[in-house]
């Protein structure tokens, strides 16, 4: 089994199963910094009442990511976000970019007759609106 | 381990007509179970023999391995709340002290708490309650019994949707802090979609779904655009409903998608929808007719 939690498909989002979604919340903070690597990230229990969901669906999220060695159970206390979460989280979404956000955004400009030097400009201008990397 | 329930070729008849008809299935200990349906598709009675209060007319029931009816040891490890149960004409707080002798792991303090939290007043009489009020006794008793086996048959009659919100709380810190096997039974598929595990959807006495709530979500879709290209995408599959308007369609076909099959959505600027859980439950409940006249 592969549940990459980055690989949330945009136009079936609702049919996203929970787990992943959960999953790719905890991903999501972990890559925003939200949760910091060595942090303890919340509890089955905390998850399913947060969220309002089964507290089974909640696990099975938390063990996508313990899977992918993105958290780390410390016997007793808790899961963490493991050492290199971060970089590894990122990496793999990185991979994931073209196929995400540029093949739609391409098959859009196309659809509406952009071509690819107006695209170019627009992106720089687009990214010096708005501050351009942040990270 | 062996299963909370089990129903194998299970059948309830009365006289010339048929409640359940070789029904199957098996629920896992601790799990939270949906038994989804329209009125009248068998789930008050499938409830009512897993309760050992009525009898299959052929096939077999087995809950905790044992055959219920008449058993007392498993009958009190599993509690049942009605809709519309009947009390007798007790005080709110009598017939709270009667279940406790019941049941082995009741929780005084958690009933005491329930009953705050509901807002119900200890010394009044049961008969004089709201509907609300006394689905609410229901849901304190079913909860606070912690029994193994937990059977709610749509409990909320006259809760207003912030008392159905604690219910729905409660029972999710419940199953937290103590598993339990949860059977729920409901209309209001959509409210509780979240909280189950796993879905056993009946209609006309029939198991037409039995499946994990993760491959439920996503197994059927609504693909919408326009109406050559979503032809075009959905040829092949069984066509469960069709809308057209102008130039679009909108045509409802089961899962399950793959990647490819995503991607070229996305090409052909279509959009996808899911079908919500109690969407799906009409549409299960329709379909056959449906593939008649389709």
């Amino acid at each position: 089994m592969n549940h990459q939690p980055e690989g949330a498909v945009p136009a079936l989002d609702e049919g996203t199963p929970l787990f992943v979604q959960i999953a790719e919340q905890l991903a999501d903070d972990i890559v925003d910094g939200v949760l910091a690597e060595g942090t303890r990230v919340p509890s089955t229990n905390e998850l399913a009442a947060f969220y309002r969901i089964n507290p089974a669906t909640a696990a099975k999220g938390i063990n996508v990511l313990v899977e992918d060695a993105v958290l780390e159970k410390r016997r007793g206390i808790g899961m963490f976000v493991a050492d290199g979460a971060r970089e590894q989280l990122r990496a793999i979404r990185r991979k994931k970019f073209a196929e995400q956000y540029i093949d739609p955004m391409l098959a859009e400009a196309r659809r509406l007759g952009i071509d690819g030097d107006t695209l170019v400009t627009l992106i720089r201008g687009s990214s010096s609106h708005n501050g351009g990397d942040t990270a | 381990m062996i299963p909370t329930i089990s129903a194998t070729g299970l059948g309830r008849r009365y006289r010339d007509e048929v409640a359940l008809d070789n029904i199957s299935f098996v629920i896992e200990p601790g799990s939270v179970t949906g038994l989804l349906g329209r009125n009248g598709a068998g789930k008050t009675t499938l409830m009512r023999i897993i309760t050992g209060q009525e009898f299959p007319t052929s096939g077999e029931i087995r809950v905790f391995g044992e055959h219920p009816a008449e058993n007392d040891p498993v009958l009190r490890r599993m509690i049942f709340v009605r809709e519309e149960q009947n009390y007798p004409d007790l005080r709110v707080e009598a017939a709270i002290r009667v279940a406790s002798w019941f049941y082995p792991n009741w929780n005084d303090e958690l009933a005491t708490q329930l009953l705050a939290d509901f807002g119900l007043p200890r010394r009044r009489r049961i008969r004089k309650l709201s509907r609300g009020m006394r689905s609410a006794v229901g849901i304190v008793i079913g909860l606070a019994a912690r029994a193994e086996l937990t059977l709610f048959d749509e409990p909320y009659a006259g809760l207003d949707p912030a008392a159905r919100q604690l219910f729905y709380d409660r029972l999710l810190t419940e199953i937290s802090e103590y598993p339990r096997t949860v059977l729920l039974s409901t209309h209001l598929v959509d409210e509780v979609a979240d909280l189950l595990e796993h879905i056993v959807m009946l209609d006309k006495g029939r198991v037409v779904l039995d499946a994990p709530a993760d491959e439920v979500r996503g197994k059927a879709v609504t693909v919408s655009g326009q109406a050559s290209v979503v032809e075009e995408f959905v040829a092949g599959r069984a066509i469960w409903h069709r809308q057209r308007l102008g130039g679009r369609a909108a045509v409802t076909v089961p899962g399950p998608f793959d990647d490819v099959a995503l991607a070229r959505a996305r090409a052909m600027h279509l959009c996808l929808e899911p079908l919500s859980l109690q969407q799906l439950l009409v549409h299960a409940s329709s379909k056959e007719q449906e593939k008649v006249s389709a």
